[in-house]
């Protein structure tokens, strides 16, 4: 179910109390967070955001395409690195 | 013969049903289109007047969009999803579904047919 329109997009308040200063003093910094499920509002474009993972900070340079979406959605929490066997047994299988 | 947006509607189908042979087109849209055209839905195909048929043509063109129009809409859409490297556009990117589902079993629309993986019973007999 999306959420009411009422309400309005939600975004950490901390998270945008930190890019209107940047926006206010026309800086550009990258900022760490946490908040993933953020949505990134149209104040966000131009900013780097340090989006964690669970492991590591993502870095997400937001483009204009990219407002109405969530900031987790640009750091994959998930590194498919292939199905578990099927190397192992290439190495194996000459011996 | 009624030809509108690009596809030839069948002859022998009440108007209301032909109309869902467009793509973008269901039954409630034809609906709409029928009564904003003043044309009655019930009447067969090969049984509408020129006037009716140009009068539905216009009144789809302008209101609606259909077809190839339709389709680039929806491949555009994903596109963009790719382009800005979302979650999802790598789904669709990778060919799995872009809504949680599960991909453990099933998801055979995305994943296309089973492509059996040999193998993993040799290394439990070797034991």
């Amino acid at each position: 179910m999306s959420r009411s329109i009422k309400k309005g997009p939600f975004a950490d308040p901390k998270l945008v109390e930190k890019v209107e200063a940047l926006n206010k003093t026309n800086q550009k910094r990258v900022i760490k967070t946490w908040s993933r499920s953020s949505t990134i509002l149209p104040e966000f474009v131009g900013h780097t955001f340090a989006v964690h993972n669970g492991n590591k900070f993502i870095p997400v340079y937001v483009h204009e395409a990219m407002v109405g979406h969530k900031l987790g959605e640009f750091a994959p929490t998930r590194i498919f690195r292939g199905h578990p066997g099927i190397k192992s047994e290439k190495a194996t299988s000459p011996a | 013969m009624a030809r509108i947006a690009g596809v030839d509607l069948p002859r022998n189908k009440p108007t209301e049903i032909g109309l869902t042979y467009i793509y973008g087109i269901g039954r409630s849209t034809a609906q709409e289109i029928l009564t904003k055209a003043k044309v009655e839905g019930t009447k067969r195909v090969s049984e509408l007047s020129d006037e009716e048929v140009s009068a539905i043509r216009s009144v789809i063109t302008s209101d609606y969009k259909v077809e190839g129009a339709l389709r680039s809409e929806g491949q555009l859409n994903i596109k963009r999803l790719m382009d800005i490297g979302s979650y999802r556009g790598l789904r669709h990117r990778k060919g799995l579904p872009a809504r949680g589902q599960r991909t453990r079993t099933n998801a055979r629309t995305r994943k296309g047919k089973r492509k059996t993986v040999a193998g993993k019973k040799k290394a439990i007999e070797k034991k």
